[in-house]
């Protein structure tokens, strides 16, 4: 079962910034609907841009979701008060945190949360030192963060790692890299899942779209089964779907054909 | 024989391979090595950086041009003294804590080195003390931060703080860049400036060195 992680309400973007100053609630219904729609699993909610005004946006945001859509939210901020806001409202099911990783303070800070609300967690692999280049080093962290998660009682099934995409542009290996530490999380922790924003695997180059649907079908190949993504992405969605099919987790090719006769295949 | 355009083609086309073959012909002719850099190496960089912002080239491409024009420079370097390429500022740049993403300052640094200014590049992750202490090191003339990511943005804000603090502000110009960031976000933390990308920074910088 892929987890989908829907990424657009996102105050980064221009329109849902405006749409947060305007209080345009139904702008937000909108997004949070098409993309529940659309597949997403989850409905991810970051609005860390909002400086001074981001807990109360946070709350905001998280109502009005909830209000339109069924699906659990990942709550995304760089401020553990604000997660902590944003989680303690939520009631559509576990909720995921984005995220945690070994930076010593973001450590501290969300190890809490995670029990405090059972939340699901993204765990990038990075830490104190920095953003680990071979998939050697990132295998390093991995296990630290692993070890320092299980002994506070987190099941494996509730991590997902990230193994943080880098853009083939300027890392001709960034791509490689991932594909092997996917392969190497999955034989030393198999009950593992996996999160990764892919799109930054073309940054820098024309045609992205090609790019992130291709690495979507290869990461998908060695194991990765979670995406932060734009769901409403009708082609990058047909790739996944097909992909499921032809990876054999798509029992009797149930969903492909669904896809088929609701013509997302096209 | 080779000529200065040809070494300027060679950086525009990232010939790599080339380009030391074709430099060495011009130092053996007595070309003044100054010349082959700022009309040869410099001018084939100058043609690269409008390119890229008009996407008509991508950054792979301007990453070798630039690795093009620095395996050049090698040659060059050892004959010239420092005085002889008088620098137009100093710039000290880096990533902010907690962020490693760095390609937009890297491109950044290229095109600043081919305008004629020094850099010193902190690299990624650099916590607010490392930008007050590389101030008081290399007493730069501009301070760049970069951040990627919208978990990232506040640290300018802090970083800024620190060194208002530490009595260093005035003496610098701080400009910041990256995906989240907007004018408006640069004038709500007190930055001096703002750009959208690579080649528009380096203009930035050099109204903030003639203003």
């Amino acid at each position: 079962m892929l987890t989908i992680v829907g990424e657009l309400i996102n105050t980064s973007r221009a329109a849902v910034k405006e749409a947060v100053l305007n209080k345009d609630e139904a702008y937000i219904r909108e997004l949070a609907s098409k993309q529940a729609k659309s597949g997403a699993t989850y409905i991810d909610v970051n609005c860390g841009n909002m400086i001074n005004i981001e807990e109360e946006t946070m709350k905001w945001l998280v109502n009005i979701v909830q209000d339109e859509v069924d699906i659990p939210l990942c709550i995304d901020s760089p401020d553990a008060e604000v997660l902590d806001v944003g989680l303690s409202l939520c009631k559509n099911g576990r909720p995921m945190i984005n995220s945690i990783s070994d930076e010593d303070e973001r450590y501290a800070a969300v190890l809490p949360l995670i029990k405090k609300y059972n939340a699901k967690v993204v765990v990038l692999c990075m830490d104190s030192t920095g953003m680990p280049n071979t998939s050697e080093d990132r295998m390093k962290v991995v296990r630290n963060l692993h070890a320092k998660l299980s002994k506070e009682g987190i099941a494996d099934e509730d991590m997902y790692f990230d193994p943080l995409v880098k853009p083939v542009s300027s890392v001709a290996t960034a791509g490689a890299e991932v594909l092997n530490t996917v392969k190497k999380i999955k034989e030393d922790f198999p009950d593992v899942h996996f999160m990764c924003g892919l799109s930054n695997i073309s940054y820098g180059l024309p045609n992205r779209s090609i790019l992130n649907r291709l690495f979507v079908v290869q990461t998908m190949t060695v194991g990765m089964d979670g995406y932060v993504l734009d769901p409403t992405n009708t082609k990058m969605m047909a790739g996944i779907i097909a992909s499921t099919a032809t990876l054999g987790m798509d029992s009797y090719c149930g969903k492909y054909i669904k896809a088929h006769r609701k013509g997302l295949l096209n | 024989m080779a000529t200065l355009n040809d070494v300027s083609q060679c950086v525009l086309d990232g010939e790599l391979d080339e380009v030391k073959a074709l430099v060495q012909q011009l130092i053996d002719a007595g070309i003044d090595p100054i010349t082959i850099i700022n009309d040869g190496l410099i001018a084939g960089m100058n043609i690269v950086a409008p390119l890229f912002k008009s996407g008509e080239m991508f950054v792979p491409e301007v990453m070798e041009s630039a690795d093009t024009m620095n395996e050049g420079m090698k040659l060059l370097k050892p004959l010239i003294t420092d005085g002889d390429i008088p620098s137009k500022g100093k710039i000290i740049i880096g990533t902010v804590n907690g962020d490693l993403h760095d390609i937009g300052k890297n491109l950044l640094i290229m095109m600043m080195e081919s305008r004629g200014y020094t850099v010193v590049d902190l690299g990624v992750d650099i916590k607010e003390e490392a930008f007050v202490a590389a101030v008081k090191e290399h007493k730069p003339d501009i301070v760049g931060m970069s951040s990627l990511l919208t978990t990232t943005m506040m640290k300018m804000d802090s970083t800024i703080k620190q060194l208002t603090k530490e009595g260093l502000r005035d003496q610098i110009k701080i400009i910041i860049g990256g995906a989240p960031i907007t004018q408006e976000f640069a004038e709500d933390i007190g930055a001096d400036g703002y750009s959208e990308d690579a080649s528009t920074a380096v203009e930035l910088c050099d109204r903030m060195m003639t203003a």
